[in-house]
């Protein structure tokens, strides 16, 4: 019966506790004991109970929600994955959970995560390591990889995360799942910890497109907590389509055929959708953004330099730990030192040097630039396309510790997925099948990567929800190794 | 690319110790990603204008209207070293 | 300053907003309530927290940026000041660089290079050591203050003395508190003055290495914190070295300027634009709504007072440029009296400032002197009723306990003594008692009337009109 439970959707779930057919609590229950026996090392906290007061009559009325450790929860334990947020009780809750809860889901826990967000892995979490549940001994990607894992591993129904470079779609797909970056500004960043603020988007996980919609349908809205937030105008619709006719898709070479990295395995999976999409009345044409590919440098310019800006406040004195010091500076040094990550600690560093005097315009100068002619690539594109689709990762789930001595291979994770946020524009993974990594091995999940127009979440949604049906992706992870 | 001095100098500005172990490796790692990024060095980007934001908006403000504070224990109550009513830390004058 | 040197002096100001909450975040502002009570997620700087701009600090901005003659750029933008510091609580303030909202004016003879909004810092109060082995001592943070909503205000180098420097300020703090949108009181450090000064030689137009001062909170101190760093400034070129670059502190209490250690200020602040924040485009409505709210500023008020109410220059410019005396001065043009606008002018720039100044600095705004009753005091001198000798006095009455002046005449038999026959009857005693004067005055020396008259006023004790008496006198005396 449990077990039956947790294969629902959020959708049908949500429809049988309205019907009076499925009680939330017993919902509930059978989500807080698959989290609780947590073989993932995906939660860092569960709840006891469903939210008190919560279970309203929204929406999501009865559904569970895991929660990227990353969103403030207010007397709940809020790390973003850092030993420095160690015992950390935010005073207030972020904008985002507080819209779940209205549309009456409760937080069934806090999903680990890389550190602050950074990084493709989850390998770079304060507290261990999530595994993929397709394959425990590879990473189930990065940096919202526990709530990838905990959706896909069947420990919760739906998850939020962030995604600043790829943070929910890269995990998404290397987990086999749905996993949406909204338009900038679709959801309030307010509660939100931040990691690079002009990039930083909170959007869902889950199991099927239409739960995404549902979700993003309650995360979306203009937060007067937020300058930056504007909402979704009109909503967001549920998706019912079920062909392509009439709506053009690019492939833009240098993040398809030209792109290099890219495994036999994920382009074979990438061709064969492709195809999918003209089966079903799609038209499709190669493009071009002549500029993504320096996407990364752009990217690893912008992020770490407000990274290095926004991590300033943990310095041992209005929260977290404090590290001895004799005066002010040693107090300040040895706090953060202890506090932080080898991955911060990169960051900050690469951050610092990218603003610091004599360097700004060859660097965080240049890479704006670059950022508005990737924003002018992608606007040239949707002239003539509605979508754009490339591959969401350029590999399969890999192998626990395969890139942690290598930073730069670790950022090359992210290639298909940065050159989107930096244009602000939203973009969705949906798994589209089975592929062997490249050295062999296991079939893992290939996701397939749907970008559109500002703002164009509804349209989006209901063609990746026409490819799905087409795809028809049923295969469930088998834990393994 | 970035040495030891500038690991070190950079490293001051961000208030983070480094071992003598890290600093060597920071230098390391930090070059060979310059290295990548400066690919965009080689691109003509004479007359585009920066990005800051990517969404276009102005003048978002806000009525200047009082919400209600914290009650001082509850905004002291996570503060690794609470003493007098304040946040107390090691002098900056010494 | 003597000799060789111009003295070139740029200055520096922030001026805390009075708005109800703070810059970025619905904490009420607050001065002197307990530490720690108006603090919140944002202000405290708490993971997650986003800043959202006061509305009511762009409009005063804009009325700053008018009254100085500002220009307003189609856009103005927030940047980070990246530094650690205990008072900051992001680590970084929120300020505007590049792009503030309001360049290139003129104030007063002095260009405006620019005016920024920024946020406050907190306050950070040093306890000493606690006995440790280090015994470094503490320092405790107290938010209160963090995020109040700051305009800097930074000058041309176009002051050319301390006292300039002085003079400029004070009209500056007079037309800001004039503009209501602040409480410029340098003590509270709602107004906060540094300078930035340097020497040439003169006739140069090349600038000097210049040194920043800070911490004068007071005009007096400005001034002679100022004066103090162009005497050390010409002792060193005199003696053929070089002003180093560096940041002092004055201490009003002995006059030493000490340098603040280097590194602390070997900052490298990493500008970058503020990417919580969206620009702002001042509208024409904005800018409508600015100027409307603007009230007669100072010099404006200087000009109507010299040209229509018709004060002499001087007293204008005192009661112009100090809004507290200015207010005091059309209230009781306002009550009138009979009094003429000079008569009131020259009791509230002479006598009253004199009188207030003794009673240990009054506001007159606070005074028991209220301006009905100086404005009643004016007429009455005016009038002849009194005399100038018994108005002083009753003043110093009004000053001290208040009331009204009329009883006070009344109550004191202060009244001018306007029976002939009694006056007659004292000049003839006076003449009398100093017949020495009476011989003089015969004999044509008019400046021995003056005895004569004492002798009449201490008799009277001042009581009398000064004209009658002079008349009476030279008549019994057949001085014409
Ligand atoms: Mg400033
Ligand atoms: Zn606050």
């Amino acid at each position: 019966m449990a077990s039956e439970l947790l294969e629902l959707t959020v959708a049908r779930a949500a429809e049988r506790i309205r019907s009076g057919e499925l009680s939330a609590g017993e919902y509930f229950d059978a989500y807080r004991e698959a989290a609780a026996g947590d073989p993932l090392n995906a939660f860092l906290w569960t709840a006891e109970g469903p939210d008190e007061g919560g279970a309203g009559e929204g929406e999501l009325s009865g559904i569970p929600v895991a929660v990227k450790d990353i969103f403030c929860t207010e007397g709940v334990a809020t790390t973003a994955g850092s030993r420095i947020l160690e015992g950390y009780l935010p005073p207030y809750t972020s904008t985002a959970v507080k819209a779940l809860r209205e549309a009456g889901a409760s937080v069934l826990g806090k999903t680990n995560m890389d550190e602050f967000a950074m990084g493709s892995s989850n390998e770079n979490s304060a507290f261990g390591p999530v595994k993929n549940p397709w394959d425990h001994a590879r990473v189930p990607g990065g940096s919202s990889g526990g709530s990838a894992a905990a959706v896909a591993g069947r420990l919760a129904p739906c998850a939020i995360g962030t995604d600043t470079g790829g943070s929910i779609r890269q995990p998404a797909a290397l987990c086999g799942i749905v996993g949406m970056k909204p338009t900038y500004g679709a959801v309030s960043r307010y509660g939100e910890i931040a990691f690079a603020s002009s990039l930083d988007q909170c959007g869902p996980l889950t199991r099927d497109v239409t739960d995404c919609a549902l979700i993003l349908r309650a995360l979306e809205g203009r937060d007067p907590m937020d300058a930056t937030s504007v909402g979704i105008e009109g909503g967001v619709e549920l998706p019912s389509r079920e062909d392509l006719k009439g709506l053009r898709f690019g492939i833009p070479r240098e993040l398809a055929s030209d792109a290099e990295g890219i495994e036999r395995g994920v382009r074979g999976v990438f061709e064969s959708t492709v195809e999918l999409i003209e089966r079903l009345g799609g038209e499709l044409a190669e493009t071009e953004l002549p500029h993504a590919p320096h996407g990364i440098s752009a990217y690893y310019v912008l992020a770490p330099a407000e990274a290095s800006s926004n991590l300033a406040r943990y310095d041992g004195v209005r929260f977290g730990p404090r590290a001895d010091g004799d005066d002010l500076t040693e107090m300040y040094e040895r706090t953060r030192h202890d506090g932080f990550g080898d991955e911060v600690k990169r960051r900050i560093m690469l951050g610092t040097y990218a603003l610091s005097s004599g360097y700004y315009d060859a660097y965080y100068g240049r890479a704006q630039r670059v950022r508005t002619k990737i924003a002018e690539d992608f606007a040239r594109a949707f002239e003539s396309f509605d979508f754009v689709v490339t591959p969401t990762s350029p590999t399969v789930a890999f192998e626990l510790g395969a890139r942690t001595d290598d930073p730069l291979a670790m950022y090359m994770s992210d290639y298909c997925t940065v050159p989107m946020p930096l244009a602000g524009i939203p973009a969705i993974s949906i798994p589209a099948g089975l592929a062997e990594p490249d050295g062999g091995g296991p079939e893992l999940p290939v996701g397939l990567q749907i970008a559109g127009p500002a703002f164009s979440e509804s349209g989006m949604l209901d063609a990746a929800h026409a490819l799905e049906r087409a795809i028809g992706f049923d295969s469930v992870p088998g834990g393994g190794s | 690319m970035i040495d030891r001095e500038q690991v070190l100098h950079v490293a001051r500005l961000a208030r983070l110790r480094l071992s003598e172990e890290e600093v060597e490796r920071m230098a390391t790692e930090l070059s060979g990603i310059l290295g990548h990024v400066e690919r965009i060095s080689s691109l003509d980007l004479d007359g585009v204008e920066p990005t800051a934001h990517v969404i276009e908006l102005q003048n978002v403000l806000r009525p200047d209207e009082p919400r209600p504070s914290l009650p001082r224990e509850r905004a002291l109550a996570s503060a690794p070293d609470p003493a007098e009513d304040s946040f107390r830390v090691p002098s900056p004058q010494a | 300053m003597s000799g060789a040197y111009e003295a070139v002096i740029g200055l520096e100001i922030h001026v805390q907003l009075s708005t109800r909450t703070k810059m970025f975040c619905g904490c009420e502002l607050s001065f002197g309530d307990e530490p720690n009570v108006h603090t919140c997620p944002v202000c405290l700087g708490h993971p997650g927290t986003l800043p959202t701009l006061n509305e009511q600090a762009i409009h005063y901005a804009l009325m700053i940026a008018a009254a100085l003659g500002c220009e307003v750029p189609p856009l103005n933008e927030f940047a980070r000041k990246n530094y650690f510091y205990p008072d900051l609580p992001k680590g970084y303030q929120i300020s505007q660089f590049d792009k503030p909202i309001a360049v290139g004016g003129s104030f007063a003879d002095v260009g405006i290079t620019r005016a920024h909004l920024e946020e406050d810092a907190a306050k950070l109060t040093h306890v000493g050591a606690s006995g440790r082995i280090h015994g470094s001592g503490h320092s405790l943070v107290d938010f209160n203050r963090g995020g109040t909503p700051l305009v800097e205000i930074v000058t041309e180098p176009d002051i050319r003395s301390a006292a300039q420097a002085r003079e400029w300020a004070q009209l500056l703090r007079a037309t800001i508190r004039q503009l209501g949108v602040s409480d410029v009181n340098m003590e509270e450090g709602s107004l906060r003055a540094d300078g930035n000064i340097s020497l040439r030689p003169e006739g140069s137009e090349e600038l000097g290495v210049k040194t920043e001062l800070k911490n004068m909170n007071s005009f007096r101190f400005l001034e002679r914190g100022i004066e103090a760093e162009l005497e050390r400034q010409r002792e060193i070129l005199e003696s053929g070295e070089a002003v180093v670059q560096q940041t002092l502190h004055f201490h009003p209490e002995d006059g030493s300027l000490t340098p603040l250690r280097s590194k602390e200020y070997a900052h490298d602040y990493r500008y970058f634009p503020e990417p919580d924040l969206v620009p702002v485009a001042p509208t024409e409505a904005m800018l409508a709504a600015a100027r409307e709210a603007m009230p007669e500023l100072p010099l404006a008020r200087r000009d109507r007072y010299i040209e229509q109410v018709g004060i002499p220059a001087e007293a204008a410019a005192t009661l112009a440029f100090q809004a507290e005396y200015a207010e005091f001065f059309e209230r009781a043009l306002e009550a009138g009296d009979g009094a003429s606008a000079k008569a009131i002018a020259n009791w509230v720039t002479g006598e009253l400032v004199a009188a207030l100044r003794d009673a240990g600095d009054v506001d007159p705004g606070d005074s028991k002197a209220t301006p009905e009753a100086v404005a009643a005091l004016a007429g009455m001198v005016e009038s002849k009723a009194i005399s100038h000798g018994s108005g002083k006095r009753v003043l110093s009455k009004l000053v001290a306990d208040g009331g009204d002046p009329a009883a006070i005449v009344e109550a004191e038999g202060l009244g001018q003594i306007s029976d002939s026959g009694e006056l007659e009857k004292i000049v003839d005693a006076a003449i009398e008692a100093e017949p020495e004067a009476a011989e003089q005055v015969r004999q044509g020396n008019q400046k021995a009337i003056g005895r004569i008259m004492g002798f009449v006023m201490k008799e009277t004790q001042g009581r009398a009109d000064g004209g009658a008496v002079q008349k009476l006198i030279r008549g019994r005396l057949g001085a014409g």
